[in-house]
């Protein structure tokens, strides 16, 4: 197994009922795992199911076991790693503020243009841009706005997928 | 008995019935003073539940854990808010760590007083989160029946453990709809009993093929329950194999017999850990890799494959990788196994493991368990010694506190059957052993329960001698007095150059005397020829009895495998060089 430390996407499928997003961050920083992205939302109305995604760094063989360990809470139905190396689809939206004028403003909305952003809100000396995409090609968005004006930034962390036919 | 309207403390009343659970271990408070008038209203009934009044509520947990392992049943409890949950929080997480089935019922403030820092509030199913399988705060009445049947069930399938139901008072009060159990299916926890056939058939070549081969075993095959020990039994005759055992696995398969190495790990015996080192196929069924049984990982069983059934997947190589796991229960995989054994008609390789046991029985010259034994002095060992020899011929049901003592009762005191070993491994929780034995009593009223104590660890549950009087349990207590928190002393010696900090027990009381205070029998032994005489006394005695066994205080427990060294690398009692202890293993506990 890879020693690699890298960012793994493990989604899990849990019973929505009280305190199950405790349980789920409380197992994963109990047992000293990072996170660096956390989303939940309900995926089932009628059966009530939620879908949980973190992103989290390390081992293959650590982040295995921290499935393995998620599999362990009783309202957990399923945990899978979805990263986009096996074959996951990652997607992330971000609201980003620019605050400036002049050559600045006009240079990232032409930007903005190239990315496929939209902007959702305008005054004389602000854009907020929302932008859907893979995390890299968010984080490439927010560099490149950083020199033009980038005031604040909000992401939803990343929701994840299974190519193709497989189901989780 | 379905659907009919009832209140939420009626209805706890009627799942314990529904459950067939007749026992529970408690003490009243505030927020749980209306389950305990049911119960006041029950005991005129034909069949009333017996509630345990215990003295602390880390007594009703203990308790419960006896109860549960010593009879295979689930262990039930019943606390108050605030202070009553928080003193439950040491047993939870023992049973959590020792997977004992326990179900705790815990007043809570009513529902509009959460969150408000109200008398005796705490967030109790925050605090029991992490040592709980699962827990529940009951907000709606009509939610009450269906969580108490998921919370035995949750409790007692798949790995067991312990389960918290917080239940606020205003809901104790309500009236609302019962369920019976019948008709409630927890929607999504369906534990693994059976294993992948052909996983076990790759598993059988593997037994096939070894010629140093070693059965591993522990507390899973006897939380498997009954079959699963007859199936282990079996199982290690067809084969011929050398079995060892960890601390929680003692009594699965008999400790006289000839196939059995003793017990493994830190304080196993030479032959048990020198067979791990050196074997070629490892057999783990129902153990957990534990800390205390490998030692150094990086040189733990390093020629060996290795099989491992459990039936928690997350167990699976979480600390020893395996070549051939077994996700399933013990009893169900063994069962499974036999089968295919015998159909396949599978042979062992017969002269490779004549060659092994030949091995073996030269480690087993080396007689690890030795001491010297003195005449004017009680060796430790050797009064657990004379109190094995003076009741072996009895069932007895043996629990301990933590330390010296505990390791000693399990090198010294052997067990022919499961569930008479009743020890906090995983946890290592000084105080267990009294309420646990009163637990084990509580399941058992005509055998002979024996805590095999410290003086340091009994003083941290003594008040449950006061249960132990009010319900007439006769409990022996074993205290195995060297005045030293021993096996801090011990590591006191080995690792910190004798610098004695604050190990010494001082200012004991007179055991004799504190027995005779609660209304028990005291006893004293200070010489070895008074010894069995005072044993005999003490079984004899109908009624709890405190057995001050004054010992000699400079004892060690060996053999013993120093933190960060291999199983090779163990110390024997004879051996007089001292041993390094790198700074990497003095981190380790």
């Amino acid at each position: 197994m890879s020693e690699i430390v890298s960012k793994h996407t493990v989604s899990v499928l849990v019973d929505n009922e009280p305190g199950v997003l405790a349980r789920v961050i409380g197992l994963i920083s109990g047992r000293g795992y990072n996170i660096d992205s956390l989303t939940v939302a309900e995926v089932d109305a009628e059966k009530h199911i939620s879908r949980i995604t973190i992103v989290a760094p390390g081992t293959e063989q650590t982040v295995n076991k921290m499935i393995s360990q998620l599999q362990r809470i009783v309202p957990v139905k399923r945990a899978a790693n979805v990263t986009f190396e096996n074959q996951g689809i990652e997607r992330e939206m971000a609201l980003v503020k620019i605050v400036s004028t002049g050559e600045k403003r006009v240079e990232s909305m032409r930007l903005s243009d190239v990315f496929r952003a939209r902007v959702i809100d305008t005054t004389h000396d602000s854009f907020v841009f929302e932008l859907n995409g893979s995390p890299r090609k968010i984080d490439a968005f927010i560099d490149l706005m950083k020199p033009l004006g980038l005031s604040e930034v909000s992401r939803t962390g990343v929701v994840a997928i299974a190519r193709g036919t497989e189901k989780m | 008995m379905v659907n009919i309207q009832m209140t939420g403390a009626q209805m706890v009343l009627q799942a314990f019935e529904d459950h067939k659970v007749d026992t529970i271990f408690g003490y009243p408070g505030g927020a749980v003073l209306p389950i305990y008038d049911e119960l006041a209203k029950e005991r005129d009934t034909n069949q009333p539940i017996r509630h345990y009044l215990v003295r602390h509520e880390q007594g009703a947990s203990h308790s419960a854990e006896g109860y549960a392992r010593s009879s295979g049943k689930v262990g039930v409890m019943l606390v108050t808010s605030g202070p009553g949950v928080t003193n439950a929080v040491t047993g939870l997480t023992d049973a959590m760590m020792d997977s004992i089935p326990i179900v705790c019922i815990s007043g809570q403030v009513p529902t509009h007083l959460i969150g408000t820092d109200a008398f005796q509030e705490c967030d109790a199913v925050g605090i029991t989160r992490p040592c709980t399988k699962h827990n529940w705060l009951v907000k709606d009445i009509n939610d009450l029946s269906r969580i108490l049947h998921e919370a035995f069930y949750v409790a007692s399938s798949g790995r067991p453990g312990p389960v918290l139901v917080d239940i606020p008072k205003d809901i104790q009060f309500q009236t609302g709809t019962y369920i019976g159990p019948e008709t409630v299916k927890h929607k999504s926890y369906r534990p693994k009993l059976k294993a992948n056939i052909d996983q076990i058939d790759d598993a059988l070549k593997l037994i096939a093929d070894a010629e140093k081969p070693i059965f591993y075993t522990g507390g899973g095959v006897i939380n498997s329950g009954n079959a699963a020990v007859q199936l282990l039994r079996e199982f290690v005759r067809l084969t011929g194999f050398p079995i060892t055992s960890t601390l929680q696995g003692l009594g699965a398969y008999p400790g006289d017999d000839s196939q059995f190495i003793g017990m493994l790990g830190m304080h196993g015996t030479y032959e048990a850990n020198m067979a791990m080192n050196e074997c070629d196929l490892m057999i783990n069924i129902g153990a957990r890799f534990d800390d205390r049984i490998t030692g150094k990982i990086d040189e733990f069983s390093p020629n060996s494959k290795k099989i491992h059934i459990d039936i928690d997947p997350s167990s699976i190589n979480k600390i020893v990788k395996v070549d051939a796991p077994l996700i399933g229960d013990v009893a169900h995989v063994l069962e499974d196994s036999i089968k295919l054994w015998k159909s396949k008609v599978y042979k062992i390789n017969k002269s490779s493991l004549k060659e092994w046991w030949k091995t073996i029985d030269k480690w087993k010259e080396k007689d690890s368990l030795k001491y010297v034994r003195d005449k004017n002095i009680i060796k430790p060992q050797h009064a657990i010694q004379r109190l094995y020899e003076l009741t072996k011929d009895k069932d007895v049901f043996v629990t301990t506190e933590v330390g010296q003592h505990q390791m000693w009762a399990a090198q010294y005191y052997k067990f022919n059957k499961p569930n008479r070993w009743i020890t906090s491994g995983g946890l290592g929780t000084m105080g267990f052993g009294l309420p646990a034995a009163i637990g084990a009593q509580v399941a058992h009223p005509d055998k002979l329960v024996i805590d095999i104590a410290g003086e340091a660890s009994i003083l941290m549950c003594i008040q449950e001698m006061s249960t132990a009087i009010q319900h007439k349990l006769p409990v022996k207590i074993f205290i195995i007095n060297n005045q030293y928190m021993g096996m801090v002393r011990q590591w006191q010696e080995l690792l910190h150059d004798k610098r004695y900090s604050h190990s010494y027990t001082d200012a004991l009381p007179d055991f004799v005397k504190l027995a005779e205070a609660y209304g028990a029998k005291g006893i004293r032994a200070q010489k070895p020829i008074e010894l069995d005489k005072a044993i005999n006394e003490m079984i004899e005695y109908d009624g709890p009895v405190i057995f001050d066994c004054v010992v000699e205080q400079n004892e060690n427990v060996f053999p013993m495998i120093p933190s960060g060294k291999a199983h090779n690398e163990m110390l024997l009692g004879d051996e007089t060089e001292k041993e390094e202890i790198s700074d990497e293993g003095k981190v380790l506990v």
